[in-house]
């Protein structure tokens, strides 16, 4: 067993133990915060595997958005952990089911590739440090998978602009304020100067008072 | 003498030599932060006609270790309600990635931890990574102001991470590559106007101001304003609050040195002339770095706080259409016989 | 049209914000006005509400006789005096305490006051390290009276002809 082993060694327990505890602990808060462990090591796995802008893009995106909106989310709810615990023991024949389901179609996805033909797989190829995967894949996004990609980016968009449609609601009764409005208003909008003409009866009658006063 | 180590250690001498790197690296930085606090405050006083600590050693030179020494023996509360694990967790997830974002920064064309490939989108990585450490203390001190103060700053930080990705996407097409080494010598050129502040000038700005707010500083404080509102680490004391001030003074380091690496041409000398080339490259990072934290503090003396809508409207309605139309015209110029200037 | 450009290329260019910078820019170099307080200090007003005092006669007779108008005009209610006659049948206080925490210093006590006694000094520099060190007994007050008389009486007299 040599140092690599070891360290996927030591990162795949990480990795496990972080899931079950996603699925096992009690708070949600906690359990988000497995999932980000989890994601993390996943990405260290994945450096050991030589991929390593899949791994940075993975906390790039997973760990460093939307887990943070994940957070954001279970944080902000009032969560009543007993009637979340509600139902367990019926539902779980359901939920077993589809947990073998899911993991036999895994094993005969992962399994057909690499592990059952014999040498047939394809074996990764190990490259010297002047290899870069990330010109490699960008190449091949834009050469060979470049319809895949762009029809999952307008797919992606498509989402965006459903999602904006679906919470975005005008209220006529609320009131903001247009910044832009508010810095180019300038002192002659608001403002005018007039010259009034002085009151020349008015400048007679104070004249007569002063006099008076000043006689007596 | 290395060889006598190596041989002493044999195969356990890599871990001791990155260990080692590690500790060179992590420690000036932490005297740096210090000493940017006390810059901060001297700073800042100047430019409102005061003189700023100078009662603490000559100067006042050693308040920063006052200041260190006053929160180390403070105690750390820990409120009866809160998360305690949760809560201790907070600070060191802030300080972590504030620290590990070093490891692939060059400080000359050979001097750095790791030159590894991709080191812009690692340092987006990490850096994004600094969110948890301020939505954690703000939950797990279960209180209701901590816990608005870190939306606020986490609902700000990730707006703002947009902003500052597709700024540096600029830097990448111009560079062609995501090696921070490579993105400076591509800066190479006769004068600084070969760095990419003038190119990309809008990115710059962006970049600039949303480095501001990614490390919740004025006029973008909102997370914690000092003066006025009570911040993620309203309940934190003693140590645990100041792993926070640490965290958010070697973040501002830390994008100080990447504005200094991606725009201002990282050790590249302004003239590549005989008296500018005679100093080493590595001064004149660290001159191009004091200068953009010379900024900062700048900023924070000269501008009033923005309300929260604005934040968000600058963030989401300015900054992200001006990055994502700079980015057309630069894709569009690099086609044209002017790509030259964009290189 | 001009104009709405113009002040669209202004807000672009970041005009405004560096005219601001350049306000604080030149504020660096500006002379500091800083005062080092324990060795320099701000002149101060005759009438300078600090620490209060009991005054006493030339001849060392306590000015005060006890009306308790102090006590009774005080907002704070942060004074608390009892009497009694003296064996020469003057009317005397047998205690005169001041509460420096309650006290707001408005300085009403040293204006009902029809003997001049209770005056507020221009000592604001004194501390105590326990919370009971901040309660003046009469004994207390007679003595920063008879530290500073000098310079109350000397601020008293300027301030007299405006009274």
């Amino acid at each position: 067993m040599n140092v690599q082993t070891l360290i996927f060694y030591f990162f795949a327990t990480i990795l496990l133990g972080a899931a079950a505890r996603v699925v096992t602990a009690r708070n949600p808060v906690h359990s988000a915060l497995f999932l980000v462990l989890a994601f993390f090591t996943a990405a260290a796995l994945w450096i050991m595997l030589q991929a390593e802008f899949l791994a940075i893009v993975l906390v790039l995106v997973y760990v460093g958005a939307v887990m943070v909106l994940f957070l954001f989310v279970v944080m902000m709810l009032d969560i009543n952990y007993d009637t979340l615990r509600e139902g367990f023991w019926d539902n779980l024949p359901f939920a077993l089911l589809v947990a073998v389901l899911m993991a036999a179609e895994m094993a005969v996805v992962v399994a057909g590739r690499n592990f059952w033909a014999n040498g047939s797989g394809v074996s990764p190829v190990i490259h010297g440090p002047e290899y870069s995967n990330i010109k490699e894949l960008g190449r091949l996004i834009y050469t060979e998978y470049v319809y895949p990609f762009e029809i999952a980016s307008v797919i992606l968009l498509v989402a965006i602009v459903a999602a904006i449609a679906l919470t975005l609601r005008r209220r006529k009764d609320t009131k903001y304020q247009d910044p832009a409005q508010q810095i180019a208003v300038r002192r002659n909008d608001r403002l005018r100067i007039i010259s009034v003409e002085t009151d020349t009866k008015l400048m007679k009658k104070q004249e007569v008072i002063q006099q008076t006063e000043q006689q007596s | 003498m290395m060889e006598f180590f190596q041989s002493l250690l044999g195969p356990l001498w890599p871990l001791v030599w990155t260990l080692v790197k590690i500790v060179v690296i992590v420690g000036p930085l932490l005297l740096a932060v210090a000493y940017v606090t006390y810059a901060e405050r001297k700073v800042i006083g100047y430019m409102q006609v005061r003189i700023g600590p100078n009662r603490v050693g000559p100067l006042g030179l050693l308040q920063p270790i006052a200041d260190g020494v006053k929160l180390m023996m403070k105690e750390i509360i820990i409120p009866s309600g809160a998360n305690k694990k949760l809560f201790l967790l907070g600070p060191v997830l802030a300080m972590a990635p504030a620290l590990a974002a070093w490891a692939v920064v060059p400080f000359s064309p050979e001097l750095v931890l790791a030159n590894i490939d991709a080191s812009l989108l690692y340092i987006m990585a990490i850096t994004s990574m600094g969110v948890y450490g301020i939505v954690l203390a703000g939950w797990a001190s279960n209180s209701k102001y901590p816990f608005l103060g870190a939306m606020r700053s986490a609902a700000q930080i990730v707006s703002y991470e947009i902003a500052m990705g597709f700024a540096l996407v600029g830097v990448l097409m111009a560079a062609q590559s995501l090696n921070l080494v490579e993105i400076v010598n591509a800066q190479k050129g006769s004068s600084f106007f070969s760095w990419y502040w003038l190119p990309l000038f809008p990115m710059f700005l962006v970049y600039l101001i949303s480095s501001v707010a990614e490390i919740n500083r004025a006029p973008f404080d909102v997370a914690e304003g000092e003066s006025e509102i009570v911040g993620f680490h309203a309940e934190y004391s003693g140590m645990a609050f100041a792993v926070f001030f640490l965290a958010e003074y070697a973040n501002m380091i830390l994008v100080a040195t990447l504005t200094a690496l991606m725009f201002l041409g990282g050790w590249l000398p302004p003239f590549d002339v005989a008296p500018f080339t005679w100093i080493p490259g590595f001064f004149w990072l660290i001159a191009k770095i004091c200068f953009v934290l010379f900024l900062f503090l700048w900023f924070r003396a000269t501008f009033p706080r923005y309300r929260y809508d604005q934040i968000m409207r600058l963030g989401w309605k300015v900054f992200i259409p001006v990055t994502l139309i700079w980015l057309l015209f630069v894709g569009a110029m690099m086609q044209t016989p002017l790509g030259y200037l964009f290189h | 049209m001009m104009k709405s450009l113009n002040a669209f290329f202004k807000s672009l260019l970041l005009i405004e914000l560096l005219q601001g910078m350049a306000v604080t820019g030149r504020y660096l170099f500006a002379r500091k006005i800083t005062v080092q307080f324990p060795e320099e200090r701000t002149p101060m007003s005759p009438r300078f509400r600090g620490l209060h005092a009991l005054r006493r006669y030339p001849n060392g007779e306590e000015r005060c006789i006890a009306c308790k108008l102090c006590e009774a005009v005080c907002p704070a209610m942060a004074i608390e005096i009892d009497m009694e006659e003296r064996a020469d049948g003057t009317r005397r206080t047998t205690r005169y305490d001041i509460d420096l925490t309650k006290c707001i210093f408005c300085g009403y006590c040293e204006e009902s006051c029809p003997v001049d006694s209770i005056v507020e000094t221009r000592v604001f520099d004194y501390h105590g390290e326990k919370r009971g060190d901040l309660y003046y007994t009469k004994q207390m007050l007679l003595a920063v009276g008879d530290k500073h008389e000098a310079q109350i009486a000397k601020d008293r007299a300027a301030d007299a002809k405006y009274r």
